[in-house]
């Protein structure tokens, strides 16, 4: 696909994610937009993937992960406007009843989730399961995940990381949203990552870089990364982002974690998105 | 009266062990995932037989929990396995996210559980898990009584889809229950009729109440007792059938009266068919160092203390 397709893909999902969230009341609109050009290139993209005949087992498919569960508009946007479910589903986010709860489940069937998340810290481990389960099925297709970098403060991702270095979990590409907030302020100031490429060589994975906003570095980084698969070794990307990308207003505060637009707002964002695919 | 013969003394987790090779080499989905604890949980004939389907987790108990959930997506079959108290409360959050509220096909696996565990102490001596477990929608809580039955519930849960906890023990008790008997997850086993008190109780605590019942018959007093081996789903047409006829019922259990089978018996006669009842169980406190029997003794959790609690029900009636 063109670089410009998906830049008006990831626009219409930025303005699903804005609508969305502001229909909800309620909801995580600063890190789903900064993982808008990440979701839409992996899934428009990257991925081998069915999203007209979703089944639970994914078997000769790349499979993916949301390990920060709270970013759920922008899954649930990528997963619509891929095909998996009706776009105008879109409008019943967090609403009673909806298939599209505040955070991904399995529960109401929704087909592109495999695994509820939103506690944090347990993706990477589901990931790595699912990844075992391709080698023992002679599955050579990848797993992907995406951790907020916040959430590295889980010990359970260390338990993870300690796992799959030492098991050559080596078809696994797992995506760090790198962009330095977190609910109570900066993730430097709540509790530091220190030196978080060192700490993850260190772990003995295969450490890539990216700007999770520039469409060349993504495609490039992401192809890297699945050549490097297979060669004993797990990958992690830490993805450079801005929370809030592509509204002025949200950029990178902290404050727009988990904060819905009002109607003001709302329209002051939508004048910065282009409506490019028709909204739901 | 029926009479039970001791086929033999074995522990329950030597069950567990049997029965993940047996339904290994039937069902080529198994596979076993286990936190440190190999030896313990008897899993070293599984891992010697199918090196390739066995994971050794290390000390991360979360992370086993949570690559088991992920490895049932592709159709895999995962037995995890650890000490009881690793495999619930301190995963408790894993298991509810990824297992219970996501319906993997899970089943974890959990040893030395209760008071038995002995001389490690109480940090190990697990007696809420059957509490936490049997709280979580979609879960299945298993708490199979000898070597025979638990081999025998390794293997059933195999065909069962969904989260399973299974919940057996460490020290070596009498096996009473035939190698070939079925084991159907959710039908109990009314294993003596009786006419004056209904004993209900799982695990290790189902031969102590065989026991009573045989001491209560040289007294005239007539007991049923059921093993309660599926505290979830609850036969609960298995207990109103009993206590309809006997009018009381004592439950026993190596668990928290909080929480426990106490409780879902309880919860069941209050709704259907309110019923005095006394229980066998731990008293809002934690276990502590000692032989097996010493504790059974001293938490109150022996064959007189079933004994009693009969006579006291009785006269409640």
């Amino acid at each position: 696909m063109e670089i410009q397709q998906l830049q008006a893909i990831a626009t219409q999902v930025r303005r699903d994610i804005v609508r969305m969230v502001s229909g909800a009341n309620s909801g995580h609109p600063g890190g789903s937009l900064g993982c808008a050009d990440f979701l839409t290139v992996l899934y428009f993209e990257m991925m081998k993937h069915n999203p007209n005949h979703f089944s639970m087992d994914g078997k000769e498919e790349d499979l993916f992960f949301l390990s920060n569960g709270h970013i759920s508009p922008v899954w649930y946007s990528v997963l619509a406007r891929s095909g998996y479910f009706p776009i105008e589903e879109l409008a019943t986010f967090r609403k009673l009843n909806a298939r599209l709860q505040g955070h991904p489940s399995t529960d109401k069937k929704i087909p592109g989730v495999r695994m509820a998340s939103g506690s944090l810290g347990q993706g990477l481990s589901n990931a790595i399961g699912a990844a075992l389960t391709k080698k023992l099925n002679h599955d050579n297709r990848t797993v992907y995940t995406l951790h907020g970098d916040g959430e590295l403060q889980e010990g359970q991702i260390w338990e993870a990381a300690m796992y799959a270095a030492a098991n050559k979990v080596d078809n696994l590409i797992a995506t760090i949203d790198y962009n330095g907030r977190q609910i109570d302020g900066d993730v430097e100031d709540v509790l530091s990552l220190g030196d978080l490429n060192g700490k993850w060589q260190a772990f003995g994975w295969e450490v890539l870089e990216m700007d999770g906003h520039s469409y060349p570095d993504l495609i490039e980084t992401l192809s890297k990364a699945k050549s490097m698969t297979g060669n004993g070794k797990p990958i992690v990307i830490i993805m450079k982002t801005e929370m809030g990308q592509g509204v002025d207003y949200m950029v990178g505060s902290h404050k727009w974690h988990g904060v819905a637009p009002n109607v003001e707002q709302l329209q002051q964002a939508l004048i910065q998105l282009e409506e490019t695919l028709g909204d739901y | 009266m029926k009479q039970f013969e001791i086929l033999g003394k074995k522990d329950t987790r030597s069950g567990f062990g049997e029965g993940l090779l047996e339904i290994g080499r039937q069902n080529p989905d198994v596979v076993a995932l286990c936190a440190d604890l190999t030896g313990s949980l008897k899993m070293d004939a599984f891992l010697k037989e199918f090196p390739e389907r066995f994971f050794q987790a290390g000390i991360a108990e979360a992370n086993m929990i949570g690559m088991a959930a992920g490895m049932t997506i592709g159709g895999k079959i995962p037995y995890t396995g650890t000490f009881a108290n690793f495999s619930t409360g301190r995963v408790y959050d894993q298991i509810r996210q990824s297992v219970a509220y996501s319906q993997k096909n899970v089943k974890i696996c959990a040893s030395h559980a209760g008071l038995t565990l002995g001389e490690d102490g109480a940090t190990h001596q697990i007696l809420e898990d059957i509490g936490m477990m049997r709280m979580l929608p979609h879960m299945t809580v298993i708490v199979p009584a000898d070597f025979n039955q638990t081999k025998q519930a390794t293997m059933a849960i195999a065909d069962h889809k969904g989260p399973v906890y299974l919940r057996f023990g460490r020290p070596v008790v009498p096996i009473f229950v035939q190698p070939d008997a079925k084991f159907t997850i959710g039908k109990a086993d009314v294993l003596i009729e009786g006419t004056d008190v209904t004993i209900i109780a799982c695990g290790h605590l189902v031969w102590k109440s065989i026991e009573a019942a045989q001491q209560l018959a040289e007294q005239g007093i007539s007991a049923e007792v059921i093993n309660m081996h599926t505290i979830k789903p609850l036969d609960e047409k298995a207990i109103l059938d009993s206590i309809n006829k006997t009018k009381c019922v004592v439950t026993a259990e190596e668990h928290m009266l909080n929480g426990g089978l106490g409780d879902a018996v309880a919860q069941v006669l209050a709704r259907h068919l309110p019923t005095p009842q006394e229980y066998v169980g731990v008293n809002d406190t934690f276990g502590e160092s000692g032989t097996p029997d010493e504790l059974m003794v001293k938490y109150g959790l022996d064959t007189p203390n079933i004994v009693e609690a009969v006579k006291k029900v009785i006269k409640r009636k």
